[in-house]
């Protein structure tokens, strides 16, 4: 895989390529171009919350807009599309193959996106990025909230193809020589995140047709002045996307596991205990979904269960920090880029996991539902840990991809300004939640803690777009004009790396 | 290897203890909050874009502001005629989904007497930030 951006290539030739390397690089490079994107919305909507009233823009609605968007592009255009290029590119590598199993259809996947993203972009909905009837069906403005549902649908498409491409490749043409219980942890997360996505995101996409259909008035499934009821799009919603948030993080847990060992110089604590780990991470992600839902009027039983079900989760999760933190227990560990994001991402994983635990005790979720403690916690979560091992792991491959190294300092730099930014953000948006503030609003009671908290979370905001801008022009620079990274083992670990330079043939 | 598994062991025991505990005691508390006093006042609370209206018992309406009596115990009843709203009163952890053909129900007893803040927690259109109302808590 190395090279492909120094070796001079015509760019029609990666952009056409079925190659699972070319494909990954437009995988990776665009999600990271809808990072910037999501994350310039960001920085407005917390310009915007410095103050209670407008403050830099003037109408609720086009924040509205904002928001929807800010959430959409991120999940759906930054976590899905960087997970599945890393996937891309090593685990053909990993099971040795020389391809993944259906290029052409991984072009596909692939080419999806950027319609998908084109019609969510343009339409600049204002719906949430949950899109919960009846205001997505009787109120939302079209075409706005149609065009968000047509490039869901799209992306959802994309997601399902890429998902039977990895299940086959990693099931079918893996090396007959090579037993799956050998294989590296990450393609085990690959492959289990892949059979969340083929279980998950059906259900959402045909929600998304009855959600279109009412809104042109020919169903009424989820409207009551036609007999239905918003609370079932809640249910098929929430059957999707919790399973969703894990179908975000397995992939990063498969790339902790790939980092950890390598930058201790020790063998894994326990590879059993860590795909166990995650089998039963990706069963359980399936046995929670209504604790998003407590305060929409559940019975008593239904809410037990669901805090059952939510809490059983916990223990596979302590299980993967057990063995993040026993593997490089007595190692010699080396301090590059990925291990500060890794060890930073696990930090604030442990915290996000505490605020759960709170969210999901039932008493207490009717206080931190629907407030900024969710955002704070949520946040914590795509940003403070799946983000930051994404980040890790893009530095890791960083040589690989480019033959170049990037700058460690100015790496440095990006990880300490968005460690500390998260925290003041993410933390202080827990407090925010605690004295009441709901989210997704464009204004706030002028009251003075809330009015300082907003500062303190809008500075920690600042601090991480700072922190991004230096992630860009270190990329950029390092890809261009970074020193020469010496290949057979760039980052000093004395590890074997994957065997990068064997290319087949173009298809 | 044993001693390994002995420690993984170990400490997984603890996660799962420190889950019941926590699990078991939400249960106990959720079960009292649960269930509502047969002698609370009912208030019947309509939420729509963008504003909230409340009825008595005895069939008095209030707009926008809402008055109670301290040490008395309410029920509410909490529906919506548009899209879904969420009735919160921040100060009394009052919280509950206002969802169009549902009645949902939740309960406190007011026991300090002033001014507080009723909002709206669920996102519902343009001014949702806007939908506000005042309780007024009187001896």
């Amino acid at each position: 895989m190395v090279l492909e951006i120094r070796k001079p290539r015509p760019l029609w030739e990666i952009l056409f390529s079925t190659h699972h390397t070319d494909v990954a690089l437009l995988y990776t490079v665009s999600s990271l171009i809808f990072l910037f994107m999501g994350g310039t919305l960001a920085m407005v909507i917390r310009s915007e919350l410095l103050f209670p009233g407008p403050t830099i823009i003037n109408d609720p609605s086009i924040f509205n807009r904002i928001f929807t968007m800010h959430g959409t592009d991120l999940l759906f255009l930054w976590l899905l599309p960087f997970a599945a290029g890393i996937g891309n590119y090593l685990i053909p590598i990993m099971v040795k193959y020389k391809d993944m199993a259906y290029p052409k259809l991984n072009a596909v996947a692939y080419w999806m996106i950027p319609p998908g993203a084109a019609l969510v972009w343009l339409g600049w909905a204002d719906i949430g990025w949950t899109a919960y009837p009846p205001y997505s069906i009787i109120r939302a403005p079209g075409p706005a909230a149609d065009m968000w549902i047509f490039g869901l649908k799209i992306l959802g498409l994309s997601s399902i193809l890429s998902s039977i491409n990895f299940v086959v490749t990693i099931l079918k043409c893996k090396h007959p020589d090579l037993p799956i219980m050998k294989v590296p942890i990450f393609v085990w997360a690959m492959l289990i995140t892949s059979f969340m996505i083929l279980a998950a995101l059906p259900t959402f996409t045909a929600s998304l047709i009855m959600l279109y259909t009412d809104r042109l008035g020919v169903s009424g499934f989820f409207n009551p002045a036609m007999g239905g009821d918003p609370i079932a799009y809640q249910h098929l919603f929430w059957f999707t996307f919790h399973p969703e948030v894990y179908i975000f993080f397995i992939p990063a847990i498969g790339m902790a596991y790939e980092l950890i060992p390598k930058f201790s110089r020790k063998p894994l604590f326990s590879y059993s205990s860590g795909v166990i780990a995650l089998i039963l991470l990706g069963l359980i992600g399936f046995a929670s979904w209504a604790h998003h839902m407590f305060s929409t009027g559940l019975s008593f039983i239904e809410k037990t269960v669901f805090m059952v079900g939510t809490l059983a989760a916990v223990p596979m999760s302590a299980m993967h920090v057990f063995n993040w933190i026993a593997t490089p227990w007595g190692g010699r560990i080396r301090f590059a880029a990925p291990t500060k994001w890794v060890y930073g991402g696990i930090a604030l994983f442990f915290t996000a996991g505490a605020g759960g635990v709170v969210n999901t005790a039932i008493p207490l979720d009717f206080i931190t539902h629907d407030s900024y403690w969710v955002v704070g916690h949520f946040h914590l979560f795509v940003m403070g840990t799946i983000s930051f091992i994404f980040f890790g792991f893009m530095y890791y491959i960083f040589p690989f991809m480019t033959g170049r190294m990037y700058s460690e300092r100015l790496a440095s730099i990006h990880f300490w300004l968005m460690f500390i930014g998260a925290i003041l953000t993410f933390v202080t948006q827990h407090i925010l939640g605690l004295f009441g503030m709901p989210r997704r609003v464009y204004d706030y009671v002028s009251d003075p803690d809330l009015i300082i908290m907003n500062q303190i979370a809008s500075i920690g905001a600042f601090m991480m777009g700072t922190a991004m801008a230096t992630f860009l022009a270190n990329m950029i620079h390092s890809t261009m004009k970074g020193k020469p990274a010496r290949m057979e083992d760039p980052f000093e670990i004395g590890e074997q790396y994957y065997d990068y330079r064997r290319r087949e043939p173009h298809h | 290897m044993g001693s390994h598994n002995m420690i993984e062991w170990v400490y997984i025991a603890a996660v799962v203890a420190i889950l019941t505990w926590v699990g078991a005691d939400s249960w106990v508390i959720e079960k009292y909050i649960d269930e509502i006093p047969e002698d609370a006042e009912t208030i019947k609370v309509t939420a729509q874009q963008w504003f909230w209206t409340f009825e008595h018992e005895d069939g008095t309406k209030e707009v926008g502001e809402l008055h109670l009596k301290a040490g008395k115990a309410y029920r509410f009843e909490v529906t919506s005629k548009d899209v879904i709203h969420a009735f919160n009163i921040p100060f009394y952890t009052a919280m509950i989904d206002a969802v169009p053909g549902r009645i949902n129900k939740v309960w406190f007893a007011p026991d300090q007497t002033g001014e507080f803040l009723i909002q709206c927690r669920e996102y519902c259109g343009l001014l949702h930030s806007q939908m506000r109302a005042k309780l007024i808590v009187e001896a």
